[in-house]
């Protein structure tokens, strides 16, 4: 009797781990950015290494990408001469290395975490690894999905292997029926709120349960991207016909006899009944309300009816409400909202798009509020324009923009500026992150763009009320 | 990886709990494609006011913190993003070491990987380290042990392979290589292909 992750774990050893060393861990694919390769490439270069399999590289551009519209789209000048050289060291790297590079003028380019399971390269039952520790999100489809580091980066492309020890094994079994007005995100803020921001460390989450089991893809993606944000090395769900639905079809799925031969191999991937875990949690999602944060990391969550904690005399705490200017004891309702963010590899896709569009239809963003609104992948803006969406957001005064990272990182100059307070669907609210000074609330697209409209941290359920 | 076997210095104290991965080195900073130079920008929203002035209070700011190569940190040191620009930043402004009680998976890796050693104590030596800056340390990576000023020595844990290769330098993607054969027949044994 074993686990997903038990039976994807000893699939990809190659090398066995001992006490001595760890065990030599397969990758089936490797998803690269211009961020966190360009040291790998040069340590190749260096030592004269071939990338080992450029077809199990999937290459493409986000973090430092301008999302400016497309008239100055390849006027590179505008994201500084950092980035600038950056994505013209990608390009080349690719050039030389042999891989096919997503990169500016690709329909299919974005990021990482949103183009790997839209070209359905993202499958149950492989290993994925990436250069940022949202990779979890690909744990979504019964993947074993990580963050790795630029070193690490190098291992990957020189052998398509990594060096690992085993991680252990934490349940969270979400039951109950989701309330209406609950998002994905609401599900993963509150679990992170409920463990903390360590309280996966070093373990691999399988999110379990009534109410995973009734999310769509989409939101499953979103559940287990924040995992990272509970500390956790990844994030699975086990893959169903939700699963095969969705990847059917898609450029980079299976086809023909290899689709039926692939889901046969894939039903029996979930955990055997009566496999055990190292810990279990257990959280009912009928009791759940939008959710949002207060402080300055992804634990520090609250409802959006709560008021926000006194805290129990931690300086770190009373840090945090410091640096967001909120007032213990009063809920996050009461807090004028500078800046809105749609967006990122956890709510960029078209499904999030769709949630902030039905909220936003027929009103108007708040004045003196910033609204952006950019779509995780070239292929959600298409399928987004093709619905209209655009219309919707330029409409009620929101900027529409290009595919990227964008708002998330902060990197290609989209920033909120010192003491503003962003109402984002992003998954961090460090200190700085989405520009210095900056003061970060995470919630879900509904919540965001009812904020957006009210210009406070708003409810969406209760907008018109 | 240059070789780490014995590490002795005053530590630098930053007690804050949480300290993620953007707040080491922030997003602005990762346009770069080398890994050297990124000391300067080490915690530089923390070090910094918006002028370019140095913000007094600031622990490492502080005369008593110059040339300190330990820094303790508080709890679950290192989360958030995957950045290997973090530890980067760290040796190169000079600290070979990081102590706390918890220190996030993916740092940590990206630390050894580097050469910086990453150090978990109890509560009770962490208690007493935040009380104490500038306390001078003596590590010895092999015994994995730290020695307290007082000659209190308390032993921490190290992954046994990360031991080996900081205390030899021993480069991982060469030994990854030496696996190659294995490599190659795990490839063509397989039953199905990626
Ligand atoms: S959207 Fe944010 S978290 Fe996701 S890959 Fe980009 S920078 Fe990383």
């Amino acid at each position: 009797m074993r686990t997903l992750f038990e039976k994807l774990w000893s699939d990809h050893v190659v090398v066995p781990e001992t006490p001595d060393t760890p065990a030599v861990l397969y990758v089936d694919l490797h998803i690269i950015h211009e961020v966190t390769t360009p040291q790998a490439f040069a340590l190749l270069r260096e030592r004269n290494i071939a990338v080992r399999r450029p077809e199990l590289t999937l290459a493409t551009m986000d973090h430092s990408t301008p999302t400016t519209p497309a008239t100055t789209f390849r006027d590179l000048a505008v994201v500084g001469d950092g980035a600038a050289r950056q994505i013209r060291q990608m390009e080349r790297n690719c050039r030389d290395f042999g891989i096919e590079l997503y990169g500016f003028g690709s329909d299919h380019r974005g990021i990482v975490h949103v183009i790997g399971p839209e070209l359905g390269a993202t499958q149950p039952g492989k290993t994925i690894v990436c250069g940022d520790s949202h990779s979890s999100t690909h744990g979504a489809f019964g993947a074993l999905a990580f963050g790795i580091g630029t070193t690490e980066v190098g291992h990957v492309l020189a052998t398509q292997c990594l060096l690992q020890r085993r991680p252990k094994t934490l349940a969270i079994e979400i039951d109950g029926r989701i309330p209406p007005g609950v998002a994905a995100k609401d599900i993963i803020l509150a679990v992170i709120g409920e463990i903390g921001v360590d309280g996966g460390t070093g373990h691999v989450v399988e999110f379990r349960g009534a109410a995973i089991r009734a999310l769509d893809m989409e939101q499953r993606m979103t559940v287990c991207n924040m995992s990272i944000e509970a500390g956790a090395r990844a994030g699975m769900i086990a893959p169903d016909d939700t699963t095969f639905d969705y990847l059917h079809g898609r450029p980079c799925a299976p086809g023909g006899q290899d689709w039926d031969a692939a889901v046969t191999r894939w039903r029996k991937l979930p955990t055997d009944d009566g496999a055990e875990f190292d810990r279990t949690v257990t959280l009912d999602a009928s009791r759940m309300e939008p959710m949002v944060t207060f402080g300055t990391n992804p634990g520090m969550t609250i409802g959006i009816s709560e008021p926000v904690p006194r805290g129990d005399g931690d300086p770190s705490f009373r840090k945090a409400l410091d640096y967001m200017q909120v007032v213990a004891g009063k809920p996050m309702t009461e807090n004028d909202v500078d800046v809105v963010f749609i967006g990122s590899c956890t709510n960029g896709r078209l499904s999030d798009l769709e949630q902030a569009a039905a909220v936003i239809r027929g009103r108007k963003v708040a004045s003196g509020v910033r609204m952006l609104v950019v779509p995780g992948s070239e292929a959600v803006k298409r399928a987004a324009e093709a619905r209209g969406l655009d219309r919707v957001f330029i409409e009620a005064g929101a900027e529409w923009r290009e595919a990227g990272c964008s708002m998330c990182i902060g990197m290609n100059g989209d920033i909120a500026l010192p003491g503003q307070l962003s109402v984002s669907t992003s998954n961090r609210n460090f200190e700085g992150r989405q520009g210095v000074g900056a003061r970060t609330v995470l919630a879900s697209p509904a919540t965001a763009a009812a904020s957006a409209v009210r210009g406070k941290v708003a409810d969406p359920r209760t907008l018109d009320a | 990886m240059q070789v780490l076997k014995r590490i002795r210095s005053r530590t630098a104290v930053l007690p804050t709990r949480d300290i993620d991965t953007d707040q080491i080195i922030a997003a602005r900073f990762l346009t770069t494609t080398t890994r050297e130079g990124l000391g300067k920008y080490l915690f530089y929203d923390l070090r910094f006011n918006e002028d370019g002035s140095k913000k007094p209070d600031f622990p490492l700011n502080r005369d008593e913190s110059d040339g300190c190569e330990i820094l303790v940190a508080g709890n679950n040191l290192g989360c958030g993003s995957s950045r290997e620009h973090a530890p980067w930043a760290l040796l190169d402004y000079g600290f070979r070491a990081v102590i706390s009680t918890e220190i996030a998976d993916i740092f940590r890796n990206n630390a050894l990987k580097n050469g910086l050693l990453t150090v978990v104590v109890d509560d009770e030596t962490h208690r007493w380290l935040v009380q104490n800056p500038g306390a001078e340390l003596d590590i010895d990576v092999a015994a994995s042990t730290l020695t307290l000023p007082g000659g209190k020595s308390v032993r921490f844990p190290l992954d046994g392979f990360a031991r080996h290769c900081l205390i030899e330098g021993v480069d991982q993607l060469g030994y990854l290589q030496s696996h190659g054969d294995a490599i190659d027949r795990y490839e063509e044994n397989r039953t199905w292909t990626p």
